[in-house]
């Protein structure tokens, strides 16, 4: 299996353990990932807010490489980025007139055919998704995780066409099949404050400290996440919490391709376990036999 | 929001047709249910709840809308925006008023967020990829911030979370659309 891979920004430097250790696991997989050559920023949050069109233009001028690269499907693991390529996607299929005005942007056509998918799709469908029970070889029986999919994977549904945005279930099916047991609880899609991570950092914390309350109230160890952004908010501000709501969680926070790739066998060190600023390898000690 | 009086001068302003121009969002279906107010994780923090802010871009309020803290509390979550029976991009609806504020410059109600949207782009239009170090540098410099998440932030040099040095990747490109949006967009 082959797609194109398009890291996004945050997967080179703050969420390097994400890219990592979801290459690891695509290698474990056979899955071959092909870097979409010079790719550029999604605009992110940024960009909506200041142009319709220039939101429009840099997912749609990383689209245009990946077609002269020959590539059909890409894998985006960055929600904000993969919400910002399918809404780009979105907004030229319905607007003629911003169609022609991107392709004037970027000096080439709109590449409309490309399917954009966030790793989770591919991981918890088929044929992948039979496949992961066959590699794995630590045994996390025991280990009990709640699934953090937060905003952009799921909503809104019209534009991501994945799973059930109010309650989705991919990375469950996908951890279970890896044999790790995973929780029902109620703020699998809350958001945790996203971009206001610097410039309004109150309301991350209130909003993640509700996150990771919840995760504590159901009895998780960890929380598993598909986002950067997602993961950098969990992770970082847990000091913040204590000091403000006055409870020490010490919860760790993973990726979900950590936790696959752990139960693969892959080393803590490959997997970048010790990057996270919530201690996380600790975690793995509640069960860590070979199945 | 207390009641009173509201104004409305016909056709002094139609800011419906702006945020329409902007976004291509029809506020007009809108009939008030409130679903949006009550999903919304930012409410709690807002001066008007979002439907309260849909109604005043129905009633074409500029001041009330231009005053209130509510488009820039909005984390883009995309819950309203699901969740609304008549299918407004009320998320959308939110962006779009952020768009016609800094067309007409506007002061932000919150002006860190408006600010921190700006280092972002320059950013970009500079390196092509984001250098994060560089935007919280440039961020905490024009807050006057200095101090705040700053043992955090050192915490996190330390692990090694920041690339030290930007890249220039792509920036000719970016930059190259920058400029011919900005073309565009003012003829």
């Amino acid at each position: 299996m082959k797609y194109g891979y398009y890291p996004g920004c945050s997967l080179h430097s703050t969420a390097k353990e994400y890219d990592r250790s979801l290459i690891a696991v695509c290698d474990k997989l056979n899955v071959e990932l092909v870097e979409i050559e010079k790719w550029v920023c999604c605009g992110s949050t940024a960009a909506h807010n200041r142009s319709k069109l220039l939101a429009t233009a840099l997912p749609m001028a990383n689209l245009a490489i990946m077609q002269k690269m020959g590539l059909e499907e890409v894998i985006v693991p960055c929600p904000e980025c993969f919400s910002k390529l399918k809404t780009a996607q979105h907004n030229v299929e319905c607007d003629r007139k911003i169609k022609k005005a991107v392709a004037d942007v970027i000096q080439t056509q709109c590449n409309d055919e490309a399917k954009v998918y966030h790793p989770l799709k591919i991981f918890s469908e088929e044929p992948l998704l039979s496949k992961i029970p066959t590699l794995v070889v630590r045994d996390l029986s025991k280990l009990k995780v709640v699934c953090y999919y937060g905003c952009l994977i799921t909503r809104p549904p019209e534009i991501t066409q994945f799973d059930v945005c109010e309650y989705p279930e991919s990375m469950d099916r996908l951890l279970n099949a890896a044999g790790i047991t995973t929780l029902d609880w109620s703020h699998k899609t809350r958001c945790c404050g996203a971009s206001f991570a610097i410039s309004k950092p109150d309301i991350v914390v209130n909003l993640s400290n509700q996150i990771i309350e919840d995760a504590k109230s159901v009895g998780a160890d960890a929380i598993a996440v598909a986002c950067p952004v997602c993961h950098a908010n969990l992770d970082t501000r847990q000091p913040d919490m204590e000091k403000i709501f006055g409870i020490r969680y010490n919860m760790p926070i993973l990726y979900f391709t950590q936790l696959i790739g752990y139960s693969f066998g892959i080393s803590p060190k490959d997997l970048l376990l010790h990057r996270h600023m919530t201690e996380a390898e600790s975690v793995f000690k509640i069960n860590n036999q070979p199945v | 929001m207390t009641e009173e009086l509201i104004h409305i001068e016909v056709k002094s302003y139609d800011l419906s047709d702006a945020v329409k121009a902007a976004g291509g969002i029809d506020v007009s279906c809108c009939y008030q249910c409130g679903k949006c107010a009550g999903g919304c994780p930012v409410a709690y923090e807002m001066d008007l709840t979002p439907t309260q802010l849909i109604h005043a871009v129905q009633l074409g309020l500029k001041d009330l809308v231009f005053n209130s803290k509510t488009v820039w509390l909005c984390a883009s979550c995309q819950t309203c925006t699901t969740r609304c029976p008549q299918n407004v991009d009320v998320a959308g609806v939110l962006s779009a008023v952020k768009i016609v504020m800094q067309c007409e410059n506007k002061k932000a109600k919150i002006p860190d967020v408006l600010k921190f949207n700006k280092r972002f782009l320059e950013n970009i239009k500079l390196f092509g990829r984001t250098y994060e170090l560089g935007i919280v540098a440039l961020f905490k410099l024009t807050t006057w911030n200095l101090t705040q998440d700053l043992v955090m932030g050192l915490k996190m040099f330390k692990k090694g979370k920041f690339n030290i040095l930007p890249r220039f990747r792509g920036s000719w490109v970016v930059g190259k659309i920058f400029k011919r949006v900005g073309k565009k967009e003012k003829a």
